[in-house]
């Protein structure tokens, strides 16, 4: 069934459908239509899902996939439209120009923790790029997958951009397929089966997976603030979140503080049972559940720490002193405990974060530039945001993604666009000229090595400090004599006119 | 500038030795290449690459290698590959100088951090990119240009800052012996090293864990190097070889088009990845084109190719024996033909009357060999070329622009160049790569730089402002979601959006 969905996704891209851009913008303006007209049902189907709020739903998701397809429709042209590139002497006088096209079927495998933002974000880049996709949601978010199933066919067209629900079973029957690109958001040990099976058929991938996101709480920061900011980011969505902080590193003497401030923000937040709270959310399924509370075990926590399995209830559990080799810091939490570990100060943590594999995200909480500008040269992420969590996700400008063991590839704004397209080198001669090519044809000699030499030399001007210091000596130089010769001829030709000059000025005395 | 720490006197004599000798290298095994992953690794963690001058030390001492060795290179190639001295100065050696010299010029410039455009919600904060290095990196070249295809790599990997750890091809055993006797004289003794594994071994290397992997080479071992790095989560780069077609239109000047094909297609005895590997000829046009070409390999090579000294042999009697088996089942020989096994030797050859189901049409051309094809019209080329997987180039010769465009854009390739083959491959400022089957990825100057590097997004928040970041904490109430709402649809027409949170 899936091989079908493929196959008719593939003839409809080779009819050309996608190349016109107003196709890809009149696709575009039907997603935000169905974005607005059904944010409704989409809150209904999170809550069903995952008990998400309806003031987060907006937030969260549906604001953020709004302004991606906004912010496509209004550059499309520019960003489609062919990059001259600097040329050399050889090609002076011919067209060179990378050609950004689209790449064919995209495969999009999206997570369950936010449906449709890691869904329809990639969607929007592909549409913009002229590829046709195959939609994966995933099953664990089951009434945002029958809803996304239901809801795309309307809005867009059929062929190209069918949805494709079901289980494991079903992903590995796509994944068997031949795709052009597979973007897939997810965890580690699925991410390397996903690329594994792409590279059977030497499919690029793009992959957005998650680590361990540290933040670090300087000593000399304002605290509360830290603190305030840290949690709204930890227990949003219930800790399921792939850049949520993961865990806080921070001294001793503060750990303290750090720990009543959340407290107390929590009671802002939540009040003192956050499970009667609307806001708060709760864990997707049980298996989930068992998996965040076994982390706990053996653990006394100094906030939260009760559950509900009926309900998969976790209250916000903070816990302290929590010692690097405990199984709480081996594996990605995603979900709401909040461990601190103490470190002894900035170079101590910088440490720890290298000795660790590279996070999707870090986080520093640090007044002094000068160290936070240490910090982030001598570490490396996925992306950083300091003095504040997950905000560097939503500026489309900058490229969201991870490196190392937390993904690879980018997306977000232009840059979507740019991973899904492939990037074509154009060059386009005449067949005069000849004559300068004459110098390549065997049988050749050290003349025409010479000249082929000098003709294929880059760059084509020599932006070197010497070279300018010459051209300027040069320039002053030949200005100097000008200006001597100028004045020479005017004394020259002047003696004459000034005289004739001073003789009129007498006369008229 | 520093200069690079000498060898120990062990190995210098084991270097020595091994030249004056002319044995071939003794092969690394995958055991060897742990070792010097881990002093590479070491190497990197002390922070040693970062620093903008000892970069921008290693691409000179890079250039000055291929300065003082010419002679040395120029030796190895013609011993390998017969490869005459113009070929190895031009399309190797000044290719590499190049690129170290472009990297050299704009490091500065590349490594600095990148401010991007804000919104509403992050004016008053830093928002940039900074480029990184991704650690270790593994370059794996091939046989047919071994010169440029390690070390082009090499170069936007040293201005990334990384360690590298190069394998030429195990084919061309002076240049590979000659490169691992050359860079450690050269570069850093601990950043950068050399290892002579074979492609069966390269899977198993892959595996031991580095940062990215770039491999040059054919597709099969693309798709085990790949599948290798899967299981690692190594990101790759591949630059798989693929038949690239070429069209000759009615419409144009046959004799210049025979004399840039004929160069493109003969010169290293056909052994490259980016030359036109068969041609689509208008019919009207294929019996001058022949004959083009014909006059053209005799003013190029002389009557005899095998006395010309601008003509290249077979690397190794495999490749040899693969190109001989294609030429003699397929087609008809309008030119050319003979081999000399002893000499691995296969004259420059024109094919005509090859059908599509022919055994040179099912492989990758990596000898001297041209196969015509006839088309009655673009249309026919464009579907023919669609048919096959998507190739490194296509190329198109043409006087008609409108024709040009046509192939250009309902055909998919790495690249594109009309009426010229070759010469995009060789620009700096033109991104170098593959496309589906002919691998992701693309080099070359810039490019190369954002190949080896990892581009991280940081925003610089201060804690001022509470007040307004307050709208985004819970317990959520109509009022903050419509100030909110309100306050996105502001700036709807400024920049596009607004998300304070």
């Amino acid at each position: 069934m899936e091989r079908q969905v493929v196959q008719r996704a593939r003839e409809a891209y080779l009819s050309g459908r996608t190349r016109p851009l107003e196709f890809r913008l009149q696709q575009l303006h039907a997603l935000q239509r169905m974005i607005t007209e059904k944010e409704t049902e989409i809150s209904t189907a999170l809550k069903q899902d995952i008990n998400r709020s309806q003031y987060d739903t907006p937030l969260l998701e549906l604001v953020g996939i709004e302004n991606e397809i906004k912010l496509a429709i209004e550059k499309l042209a520019e960003w489609a439209a062919p990059r001259s590139v600097e040329r050399n002497l050889l090609t002076i006088s011919d067209e060179v120009y990378v050609q950004p096209e689209p790449l064919g079927v995209v495969l999009i495998i999206g997570a369950w923790n936010y449906p449709w933002a890691v869904t329809l974000q990639p969607l929007v880049g592909a549409i913009a790029a002229g590829n046709a996709a195959v939609v994966k949601p995933s099953e664990l978010s089951e009434y945002s997958s029958l809803l996304l199933r239901a809801l795309l066919p309307r809005y867009l067209d059929k062929d190209l951009y069918p949805v494709v629900t079901g289980g494991v079973s079903e992903t590995q029957e796509l994944l068997r397929l031949r795709f052009d690109h597979v973007f897939y958001t997810g965890s580690s040990t699925v991410g390397k089966l996903v690329m594994e099976a792409a590279a059977r058929h030497l499919t690029p991938v793009t992959l957005e997976l998650g680590g361990k996101s540290p933040c670090y709480i300087d000593k000399n920061c304002d605290i509360r603030i830290a603190c305030r900011r840290i949690t709204w980011g930890k227990f949003v969505n219930c800790g399921q979140t792939c850049i949520a902080p993961d865990y806080i590193l921070c001294e001793p003497c503060i750990q303290g503080q750090v720990v009543e401030c959340i407290r107390q923000t929590l009671l802002e937040f939540y009040g003192a049972d956050p499970k009667c709270s609307p806001d708060y959310g709760r864990i997707i399924n049980q298996r989930h559940f068992s998996r965040v509370m076994s982390l706990m075990e053996g653990y006394t926590p100094v906030v939260g720490g009760q559950s509900d399995a009926s309900q998969c209830y976790i209250a916000p559990t903070v816990l302290k002193d929590v010692p690097p080799h405990s199984r709480l810091m081996q594996e990605e939490i995603f979900g709401p405990l909040l461990p601190i570990v103490t470190v002894s100060d900035m170079d101590d943590a910088i440490r720890f974060i290298n000795e660790r594999e590279k996070p999707l995200a870090m986080y520093i909480f640090c007044s002094d530039k000068k160290a936070t500008k240490r910090m982030i040269e001598e570490t490396t992420s996925g992306g950083v945001t300091v003095n504040d969590v997950m905000m560097h996700y939503t500026l489309s400008s900058l490229p969201f993604g991870g490196v190392g063991q937390s993904g690879m590839g980018c997306y977000h704004g232009k840059h979507t666009f740019d991973q899904l397209s492939h990037h074509r080198a154009c060059l386009v001669r005449s067949l005069g000229m000849e004559s300068v090519n004459l110098a390549r044809y065997p049988p050749q000699d050290r003349r025409r090595a010479r000249r082929v030499r000098m003709a294929l030399k880059s760059p084509l001007i020599d932006m070197s400090k010497r070279t300018f210091i010459w051209a300027v000596t040069a320039t002053v130089i030949g200005f100097g004599l000008f200006i001597t010769l100028l004045v020479i001829l005017l004394i020259a030709a002047g003696l004459n006119c000034t005289c004739w000059y001073w003789r009129g000025f007498y006369n008229y005395f | 500038m520093s200069t690079p720490p000498s060898p120990s006197p062990a190995r210098w004599f084991r270097a020595l030795r091994r030249t004056r000798l002319g044995e071939p290298c003794l092969k690394t095994y995958p055991l060897e290449c742990v070792d010097l992953l881990r002093r590479a690794r070491v190497a990197f963690q002390a922070g040693r690459t970062l620093k903008e001058n000892f970069r921008l030390a290693q691409l000179e001492a890079v250039v000055r290698m291929l300065e003082e060795h010419e002679c040395d290179f120029v030796d190895a190639l013609g011993r390998d590959l017969h490869k005459p001295r113009f070929e190895t100065v031009m399309s190797e050696l000044l290719l590499v100088k190049n690129e170290a010299l472009y990297a050299f010029s704009n490091l500065k410039k590349w490594m600095q951090p990148q401010h991007v455009e804000r919104n509403l919600s992050t004016t008053l904060d830093e928002c940039l990119v900074v480029n990184e290095p991704l650690g270790v990196v593994l370059i794996a070249g091939t046989w047919s240009s071994p010169v440029q295809m390690c070390l082009v790599p090499l170069v936007g990997a040293i201005a990334a800052g990384n360690c590298a750890i190069i394998n030429p091809s195990e084919c061309t055993s002076h240049t590979s012996e000659l490169l691992h006797r050359l860079i450690p004289l050269y570069l850093d003794n601990e950043c950068f090293h050399v290892i002579l594994a074979g492609a069966s071994d390269l899977p198993e290397v892959v595996e031991l864990k580095f940062d990215h992997v770039f491999f040059t080479g054919n597709r099969e071992e693309g798709n085990r190097i790949a599948q290798a790095a899967a299981r690692t989560l190594t990101p790759v780069t591949l630059i798989l070889g693929g038949k690239n077609p070429c069209y000759v239109d009615c419409q144009c000047d046959i004799a210049t088009t025979a004399q840039r094909l004929a160069w493109a297609r003969f010169h290293n005895a056909g052994q490259s990845l980016v030359a036109p590997d068969y041609i689509l000829c208008h019919a009207d046009v294929k019996a001058r084109l022949v004959q083009a070409l014909k006059c053209c390999l005799m003013q190029f090579y002389g009557p005899d190719p095998r006395e010309s000294r601008s003509f290249g042999r077979m690397v190794n009697l495999e490749i040899f024996n693969r190109t001989r088996d294609m030429l003699w089942r397929s087609g008809k020989v309008a030119m050319g033909g003979q081999v000399i096994e002893a000499e691995k030797y296969i004259a420059p050859t024109i094919l005509t009357d090859v059908a599509e189901s022919d055994p040179i049409m099912q492989q990758d051309v990596f000898g001297p060999v041209l196969p015509v094809l006839t088309v009655n019209n673009e249309d026919e080329a464009i579907a023919f070329i669609n048919k096959q997987e998507k190739p490194l180039c296509v190329y198109a010769y043409s006087n008609n622009s409108k024709v040009i465009s046509r192939l250009m854009s309902e055909t998919s390739s790495g690249s594109f160049c009309s009426n010229d083959s070759i010469l995009q491959s060789l620009m700096v400022a033109l991104p170098f790569g593959g496309v589906g089957a002919s691998g992701t990825g693309s080099y070359h100057g810039r490019y190369s730089f954002d190949t080896f590097s990892h581009r991280k997004s940081c925003l610089l928040r201060g804690t001022r402002f509470e007040c307004v970041t307050y709208l985004r904490y819970p317990p959520y109430e109509d009022r903050n979601l419509s100030l909110m709402t309100w306050a996105s649809t502001l700036s709807q027409k400024s920049q596009g959006w607004c998300q304070i949170l």
